[in-house]
């Protein structure tokens, strides 16, 4: 059954945090744009919950290059297998750069960078309309990317799970401990 | 089983429809959901978007806020009042001065508008104290805002939009506004009968919104604001307006400069109870406790083209430590559109569409 190993209990603790965390972010962030009411509410969690996402990242990149994950299936198409390292390697620079790219951004359109209760960052990027001009739909068209890639991601490891029954899923659903 | 099987037995595996349909219904779901909270499929009421295309009514001039469009940069600080920091925990209401960068303007999309013919203008300010932490406002000539709700504004820009046959809005969409927006009789009213005053450095400018104040006991007061000027009233009358240059404002208010910084008292009125709180078109009784919180001077002026305002959001929900937005549906909407209106001006400026906003006009490009 456990054909081959499972990420360990840090990755699939951040895993699991960041999913919910990512998917709540683009949900925010799709809705505070076009809603009148909630905005400034929704924005309010939006800034701190992309600084937590990008602090995150950098632990679980870390402990992704000291505990690195279990190989894929050695039965996996190759197609599979590239879409499924690409795929990854698309969530983890997005991962990075939406929260940089929204710093920056805030930066750019001379926003301060509150956090809520007083605690505030510093800018990353001048002050400039040249720069926000750029920054700014980046921020959208990259979410777009983002949601799109989780999706993918998500239909994929339900295929491992439903359709190839192959352990993949629950190499990050379970610890490998419970099954054997 | 004890059936014989037959030879060479298929594996007994299931379809593996069932599981890709039920895969394709799960990631059409979460597809679906984020496409309605992005708006993508309507039914989510009146957007900031559509709020700010009927302000443009199809003319937006590039570069320009799409609201209050035509205005001068202002620079000066603020000066807190000793009893300020009763009223709220803010850096500001501590540090003895603060820098302010700031915006004097008149209401519409016009940047080139008459300023005798704009019946609104406005201030707007953005305070940063040494921690950091800002203050903006978006404050107006007017004391109570013309209606209580976002689409109530939206329905007030769609009826006063002008007739293609008459050149005018049309009475009957007037009439019907005010009737579903009976609120808005008495903004009306005041725009009708409230004297033109001839300077904006002789002009009350006002919150109109209501903020939530904390002070360092934690004892929490809804407040509204506004900045009444040192300078006195003078009348403008109709002759006057009929003959005054288009610019008159700028032209008048850096005159004024010249002799002297401008200046204004931060005038906060505390909130009792049952006071509308979340509506910004009830004003408050005259007799509220009112609190001279500091003062705003105003020392320098710039044109918005190439001053420091130009590519800055006077949000009025960026607040520091210490102060909080109400429930004020407008407040919220007015963070929503402004943020439209500064995200559609900064590309033009950055893509370079906007050589009349910028300065760059009549440059060599």
């Amino acid at each position: 059954m456990n054909r081959h190993g499972h990420f360990d209990a840090l990755a699939r603790t951040l895993h699991w945090l960041m999913a919910a965390a990512i998917l709540a972010m683009l949900f925010i962030g799709a809705g505070m744009v076009v809603s009148l009411a909630w905005r400034p509410t929704l924005l309010d969690l939006h800034r701190p919950l992309g600084i937590a996402i990008l602090l995150l990242v950098v632990v679980r990149l870390v402990n992704r290059l000291r505990s690195p994950p279990p190989p894929l299936p050695a039965d996996l198409p190759a197609i599979q297998k590239l879409a499924a390292h690409a795929s990854h390697w698309v969530l983890y620079g997005l991962m990075f750069a939406m929260p940089l790219i929204g710093w920056a951004m805030l930066s750019a359109g001379g926003y301060p960078i509150t956090l809520g209760g007083g605690v505030h960052l510093p800018a990353i990027a001048p002050h400039s309309a040249d720069l926000y001009a750029v920054l700014r739909p980046a921020h959208t068209v990259l979410a777009y990317v983002l949601f799109a890639t989780v999706l993918g991601h998500l239909g994929a490891a339900l295929f491992h799970a439903w359709v190839r029954r192959d352990g993949v899923f629950s190499s990050m659903a379970r610890s490998g401990k419970s099954l054997r | 089983m004890s059936q014989p099987l037959p030879p060479n037995p298929p594996p007994a595996r299931r379809s593996a429809w069932p599981a890709l349909l039920g895969i394709a219904a799960i990631v059409a779901v979460i597809a679906a959901a984020f496409a309605w909270v992005g708006g993508w499929l309507g039914g989510r009421g009146l957007t900031p978007q559509q709020m700010t295309d009927t302000i443009e009514n199809g003319k937006p001039h590039p570069g320009f806020r799409r609201a209050h469009s035509k205005g001068v940069c202002v620079a000066g600080n603020f000066q807190p009042s000793a009893q300020a920091a009763q009223l709220s925990r803010a850096r500001i209401f501590t540090q003895p001065s603060t820098p302010v960068v700031g915006r004097l303007s008149i209401a519409g999309g016009d940047p080139h508008g008459a300023d005798a013919q704009a019946r609104v203008r406005s201030l707007a300010l953005l305070l940063k104290t040494d921690d950091g932490q800002e203050w903006r406002m978006a404050m107006n000539s007017f004391p109570f805002f013309v209606v209580a709700t976002p689409q109530g504004f939206q329905a007030q820009n769609l009826a006063s939009r002008p007739d293609p046959a008459t050149g005018k809005p049309d009475p009957a969409k007037m009439a019907a506004f005010l009737q579903q927006y009976p609120e808005a009789k008495k903004f009306f009213a005041w725009a009708k009968s409230a004297p033109w005053s001839n300077s904006w450095a002789n002009t009350q400018f006002n919150g109109v919104d209501s903020f939530w104040f904390t002070n360092a006991q934690g004892l929490r007061r809804a407040v509204r604001w506004s900045m009444r000027p040192h300078a006195p009233f003078q009348d403008l009358s109709t002759e006057q307006r009929a003959q005054s240059d288009a610019d008159f404002l700028s032209e008048e208010f850096a005159t004024r400069l010249a002799q002297s910084p401008q200046q204004w008292d931060l005038v906060v009125t505390l909130a009792q109870d049952g006071d509308a709180i979340d509506d910004p078109s009830q004003p408050w009784p005259d007799a509220r406790p009112q609190v001279v919180a500091g003062t705003l001077t105003v020392d320098a002026m710039q044109p918005q083209d190439t001053g420091p305002c130009r590519d800055l959001n006077y949000d009025p929900t960026v607040l520091p430590d210490g102060m909080a937005p109400s429930d004020d549906p407008i407040l919220a909407a007015r963070s929503a559109v402004y943020s439209v209106s500064f995200n559609r001006r900064e590309h033009e400026i950055g893509t370079g569409q906007a050589p009349d906003a910028t300065g760059a006009k009549g440059e060599a490009k």
